[in-house]
């Protein structure tokens, strides 16, 4: 039981898939403009990674080391063409406005990276449980950025007004760096500090040490 | 000539596929760290754009959309909904086809590129070229400029993020921001900057 619950919960804070192993940015950042779009993405990426880990899993010893990665690419693009499909019949607006980045799910890097350094080693319970608590620690970076761009970018949260814009005849005045591209490197970047702050032990050790400042004292 | 030139430029400036598609990102802090090897990738990842954007440009033009197997004698057969495997394939295809004619006749280059090639295939760049090829309906002609010119806009801007980085590591950064942190601040602002070419239009 303590394993599972390790392999669960270890991604989400301690060994988070975006801020400390450098996976998955690849895709999503457009999609945190908007919250609805950011929890459609992430329950696909879920989806996706919880089931291609099952069944990489499952095939894992049956696998010949040479084409593994086109084996695993089929799989789980079969997976992403399902979600695909499931969206253009029930949400088709969303995944209009999704457009390329639901097939671009298939490259995210955390579902080939958790399928290869972990289903390959690992039987199937504990490989879906893992791809599920990687999925979640995305999820939730994704979700953090989405909760500070739209209300601030547009006033608005899941299309309600939250703020009400000047246009509108309100108080706030939108800032539109926030529904820009750039704004997502930086908010990214300030919750790995956030977090770096919280847990110091993911802190980077300096590749290159600056010697203290002696000069001033000889000025003096 | 001028529309292709106009798409070859909206490719790599104002499209940039780093820099405001956030497109192959992974690789893109990954491998920055050193100059030299972020032009070998960035020479690696041109040349797999340049030949698998096309190539999946016409797949789907031929068999794949909405009455494309007509010549076949099947005029209402839509497979479009095969296309993430087709293309996915293609590219792991071209990339491991790429491998062997490098292996065999530029030594050079395969070694200067090492493992980064078989990496590529997971490069969303790539992938992500394909779809908006795609979404874009690109003629054949104009996948050809596509492709080249999304290839090197990511390799601009994976080269001047790894000139960025190579400064960078002698700077005194606060604990909690150093490595990751302010790198991806720093792509922010390099994306920023890019963002100024948004005005141009041939």
């Amino acid at each position: 039981m303590t394993q599972e619950k390790e392999v669960l919960v270890d991604p989400i804070f301690n060994n988070n898939p975006i801020t400390l192993q450098v996976l998955g940015i690849c895709s999503a950042l457009a999609v945190t403009i908007s919250m609805t779009q950011t929890l459609v993405m992430c329950l696909a990426v879920i989806f996706v990674t919880t089931a291609s880990s099952l069944v990489i899993s499952l095939v894992r010893n049956r696998l010949p080391t040479n084409i593994r990665i086109i084996v695993q690419m089929t799989i789980i693009a079969s997976l992403v063409i399902v979600v695909d499909q499931t969206l253009q019949a029930v949400a088709y607006d969303i995944s209009k406005s999704l457009s390329v980045f639901v097939g671009l799910i298939i490259t995210n890097c955390i579902v080939l990276g958790r399928a290869e350094a972990y289903a390959m080693q690992n039987g199937p319970w504990l490989s879906a449980l893992d791809g599920f608590g990687n999925a979640i620690g995305y999820s939730l970076i994704l979700i953090g950025v989405a909760l500070v761009r739209e209300p601030l970018g547009a006033g608005t949260l899941m299309g309600y007004e939250i703020f009400t814009p000047v246009s509108n005849g309100g108080w706030y005045h939108t800032n539109g760096m926030l529904l820009l591209s750039p704004s997502a490197f930086f908010i990214i970047g300030l919750f790995i500090w956030a977090i770096r702050s919280w847990k110091k032990d993911q802190i980077e050790a300096p590749e290159y040490e600056i010697a203290a400042n002696v000069q001033y004292r000889e000025v003096m | 000539m001028e529309h292709f030139l106009s798409i070859f430029v909206r490719a790599v400036f104002i499209e940039n596929m780093a820099l405001t598609f956030f497109l192959g990102m992974c690789t893109f802090i990954a491998i920055s760290k050193k100059i030299s090897t972020a032009i070998g990738l960035g020479v690696a990842v041109v040349v797999v754009l340049a030949i698998t954007v096309p190539v999946n440009n016409l797949i789907f033009n031929h068999l794949l959309r909405e009455g494309a197997l007509a010549w076949a004698g099947f005029p209402e057969v839509d497979l479009s909904f095969l296309g993430y495997l087709s293309y996915i394939g293609v590219i792991a295809a071209m990339v491991q086809i790429l491998e062997m004619v490098l292996d065999r006749y530029v030594p050079v280059l395969y070694n200067a590129l090492g493992v980064f090639l078989p990496l590529i295939t997971v490069n969303c760049a790539i992938l992500g070229a394909s779809l908006i090829m795609v979404e874009q309906d690109q003629t054949f002609g104009e996948s050809v400029v596509y492709g080249l010119g999304a290839g090197v806009g990511w390799a601009l801007a994976i080269t001047a993020l790894a000139g960025v980085r190579e400064k960078l590591k002698y700077s005194d950064v606060p604990d909690g921001l150093r490595g990751l942190g302010i790198t991806f601040i720093s792509v922010g602002l390099l994306s920023l900057c890019f963002m100024a070419f948004g005005g141009i239009d041939i």
